[in-house]
């Protein structure tokens, strides 16, 4: 069953029968928040963007967003990049897909973030939430909402992490600011 | 009477106490679900399971069995509900069938207490479905009626709980296998199915007579019987409500016409053998989506591509990064006073090595289970490919005969990387070809034979690659599709071009002097020309008659001997537009010939796709910028399938008349 992650909470992604993971998933869903006012054609369209960082002791070597979507050693894929949300409808409007079985064996640490990248703070957008799915059974496996993010127009969102021979996950849940995950990588260093 | 239902059909209760006999080949779960006038389950308290078996008006078994009595009352049922769903589903686990489809139809009767009965159905037509809504007792307008419904769910219990509003339906259905598994854990010893006599006041069961025990006999009888219930017996509100139901399909609807077929479906992948536990599965060719063998076989060849450069930059990075991070800690042992010196700094710098050597390692041993899975891939589907996707030396060029059309792409060459030189990936190329080739008789740069061939050699080497490409070409078009033209100024390409002649596939011999290169020039320029503007004003039938419309290969040896400033001009135009009307460019030259030229040529040789006579590593892939090591696909040293193809194609031309 899910979990509903809070800040620094990690869990294992060891399956239940013992069986280790082999590919995840993190989804991101936002819409974004009306706007009153007279002009309801002008809200604006609000951008958020999932990345994945790969990170070998503390260093990041490989990267999957919206400018490069698939890391270089092929494990993380991101599906692309939604300019709108809401196009879910509850649902991911941004995924990236990590093979973890194929992740590079130096890469120790896959940190997921979201940047607003239009700008707008976390205060604009409602239902956002970020997921981390089993994707070989479809089984959501932690939930973390980022409604009522404060004025800030970042989040570290959690990392995955070996953990002996398997991977587990960990919320981190940290606000920070930057328009992509090249603001943050000075914030996401303190959490590694 | 006893009216035998199909799936949609309705048929009055007159009685208010019933009792449905379920009968099924394989133990099945029945269940009863109420809801309301919207046909919502308001929550699980309205719902009778194994788990809790009893709700007001109706009971149910508490496990899995081939047969079931569910008794009902009509008149007992709260007032809020209008619908009864009666559903039947596979329990999950143990060894009985998975869905529906593997077993016989079940069956339901719906009979009074005296054990006559009213009405039956034959649950027919499931597939996948491991969970359906057999019958539905509806109020209709303060009467209650049956109705066939039929509807399976291949999700399951949670989907079709799902589907009627419950939330928590996940949790249900869980709890539903739970009690059932337990059922049938007690069922070992257990006696069967323990019906108790009326818990409650309204819950009767019909009293074990005649009728429960040649069940199957009446039920047969009533399927005998002609189709009572479409008689006038059914009343005409409820033949309307039948009429404007639709048919419950078992699953999705399908709008496919049976008689019609709109297009081929395309034929099924070769199913892979199941793997060996713990092995990974052994490959198959033609394991990728597309609609023919051949588009699957590109797109697998495309799949390892990709797949082999990935892995292979994993291995890279991971090496890079144990480097860097050994030079790191040399460094701090190096820079700290301390350390710099004594038996400290030798076991830091032991340690730092020892770390490097293991991550190098473990990536090692990741790429090797790589590469042997994608060698054991490569060797099944090079045995697998056709003639155009095929090495000269493969079986599928002896045997060849004229294709009736195009190849979806060309194999041009081989492609490996250094850490596994064995592991030849295809360079296969989209037909028709998007860019002009350009065969680069210059020194190569990197390649392991550099700087042993002499130029005249490479030169030699250079046209016959050009010209194997050519009549891999000729060959994979259909007769008369493919015209081949050559420009050889100076005459030096004679020997190689003889069995291109000899065969007939070039209509003329080669351009040769300053007037064949402009003659052969002007003769394309002018077809792009008439053919663009053809296309762009729509008039393709207006173009002249003694234009053909297959497409053309221009080889040009000995670039720029022989060219003037317009020939260069006419060239360049035809490497830019000429791809777009069928007219392609191979290029036989050396760039260092051209340097007088200046930077006015560069966009042309750009334009162009670099390939060597021998293997060099100037290709790049797509997604990550490795240096793949490109070789040609040259005709064996002594074999003759080159002559062999060329002739079958002169016997086709003949054949034709063209």
């Amino acid at each position: 069953m899910t979990v509903n992650l809070s800040k620094g909470q990690g869990i294992s992604l060891q399956k239940a029968d013992g069986g280790t993971l082999t590919a995840v998933r993190m989804g991101l869903g936002w819409q974004a928040a009306p706007r009153r006012g007279l002009f309801g054609t002008r809200t604006k369209e609000i951008d958020l963007d999932a990345s994945a960082v790969l990170f070998a002791d503390k260093q990041p070597v490989d990267v999957a967003f919206f400018q490069q979507l698939v890391s270089k050693d092929g494990s993380v894929r991101h599906t692309g990049d939604n300019l709108v949300g809401g196009a879910g409808q509850g649902g991911d409007d941004e995924s990236i897909l990590v093979d973890l079985q194929r992740v590079p064996v130096h890469v120790n640490q896959i940190v997921f973030t979201v940047n607003s990248f239009t700008g707008q703070t976390f205060a604009e957008v409602r239902n956002a939430f970020c997921r981390l799915v089993d994707e070989s059974t479809g089984q959501e496996l932690a939930r973390y909402t980022l409604d009522g993010g404060g004025p800030y127009t970042a989040q570290i969102m959690a990392k995955v992490h070996r953990v002996g021979t398997g991977w587990q996950m960990t919320a981190i849940g940290t606000p920070a600011n930057g328009r992509t995950f090249q603001d943050l990588l000075a914030e996401i260093q303190a959490v590694l | 009477m006893t009216a035998e239902l199909v799936r949609g059909q309705n048929h009055p209760l007159s009685v208010a106490r019933l009792e449905i006999r379920v009968s099924a080949s394989h133990p099945v779960v029945a269940g009863a679900t109420l809801a309301d006038a919207d046909g919502r389950i308001p929550g699980a308290e309205w719902v009778a399971h194994p788990a809790s078996p009893r709700v007001p008006g109706l009971e149910v078994s508490r496990q899995a069995a081939a047969g079931h009595r569910l008794a009902v009352d009509l008149d007992a049922l709260p007032e809020a509900v209008h619908r009864v769903n009666v559903l039947l589903a596979l329990p999950s686990g143990g060894n009985g069938p998975a869905s529906f489809g593997a077993m016989a139809a079940p069956f339901l009767a719906v009979t009074g207490t005296d054990g006559a009965e009213i009405a039956s159905y034959t649950v027919t037509d499931l597939d996948a479905e491991s969970a359906v809504v057999a019958l539905e007792l509806y109020r209709r307008q303060g009467a209650w009626k049956v109705r066939a419904v039929g509807q399976g769910y291949a999700g399951g219990l949670t989907a079709m709980l799902h589907d009627q509003g419950l939330s928590g339906a996940a949790e249900l259905a869980a709890s539903i296998d739970e009690a059932v598994a337990q059922g049938v854990a007690r069922a070992v010893s257990a006696p069967p199915a323990q019906r108790t006599g009326g818990g409650t006041g309204a819950l009767r069961t019909a009293p074990a007579g005649g009728a429960a025990a040649d069940g199957r006999d009446t039920g047969a009888a009533a399927r005998a019987g002609p189709a009572a219930g479409q008689g006038p017996g059914t009343g005409g509100s409820g033949a309307g409500a039948a009429a404007a139901q639709p048919p419950a399909g078992s699953g999705p609807i399908s709008y496919r016409h049976p008689g019609r077929s709109t297009s081929t479906p395309p034929e099924p992948a070769p199913a892979a053998p199941p793997a060996e536990p713990g092995q990974p599965s052994r490959p198959v060719a033609g394991d990728a989506t597309g609609w023919s063998m051949e588009e699957r076989l590109y797109n697998q060849v495309w799949g390892m591509f990709e797949d082999l450069a990935r892995t292979t930059a994993a291995y890279r990075s991971a090496v890079d990064f144990a480097e860097s991070r050994l030079e790191q800690e040399l460094d701090r042992v190096l820079s700290d006073p301390r350390t710099r010196v004594g038996p400290a700094a030798d076991a830091a710098r032991e340690e730092a090595r020892a770390k490097q050597a293991q991550l190098v390692e473990q990536a090692r041993s990741v790429l090797d289970r790589d590469l042997a899975q994608l060698v054991a891939e490569a060797e099944v589907v090079e045995h697998a490919l056709p003639a155009a996707f095929a090495r000269w030396d493969s079986p599928v060029w002896q045997g060849y005969q004229v294709p009736l059309e195009r190849p979806m792409a060309l194999r041009l060459g081989d492609l490996h990387l250094p850490e596994r030189r064995d592991l030849r990936i295809p360079m296969l190329v989209r037909l028709p070809l998007q860019r002009g080739l350009w065969v680069d008789s210059g020194r190569a740069q990197g390649g392991p034979e550099a700087g042993l061939l002499d130029s005249a050699e490479m030169r030699r080497l250079a046209v016959d690659c050009a010209v194997a490409h050519a009549v891999r070409l000729l060959a994979v078009h259909s007769v008369g599709d493919y015209a081949v033209h050559v420009i050889d100024p100076a005459g030096a390409a004679g020997s190689a071009l003889a069995p291109l002649l000899e065969q007939g596939a070039l209509r003329e011999p080669p351009a040769a002097g300053a007037q064949g290169v402009s003659e052969v020039l002007a003769r394309l320029t002018r077809r792009v020309d008439l053919v663009q503007m053809a296309v762009r004003s729509g008039a393709v039938e207006s173009l002249p008659p003694d234009l053909d419309t297959g497409e053309h290969l221009l080889i040009v040896n000995d670039f720029p001997h022989g060219f003037d400033d317009r020939a260069v001009t006419q060239l360049r135009y035809l490497a830019d537009e000429g791809p777009s009307v069928g007219v392609h460019l191979m290029m036989v030259a050396d760039r260092e010939d051209a340097r007088a030229y200046g930077p006015v040529l560069d966009p042309l040789w750009r334009s162009l796709l670099r390939i060597t006579p021998v293997p060099d590593d100037h290709l790049a892939d797509p997604w990550v910028g490795h240096a793949w090591t490109y070789e040609p696909s040259l005709v064996p040293v002594g074999s003759d399938v080159m002559r062999q193809v060329l002739w079958q194609v002169g016997q086709a031309r003949k054949a034709y008349g063209i």
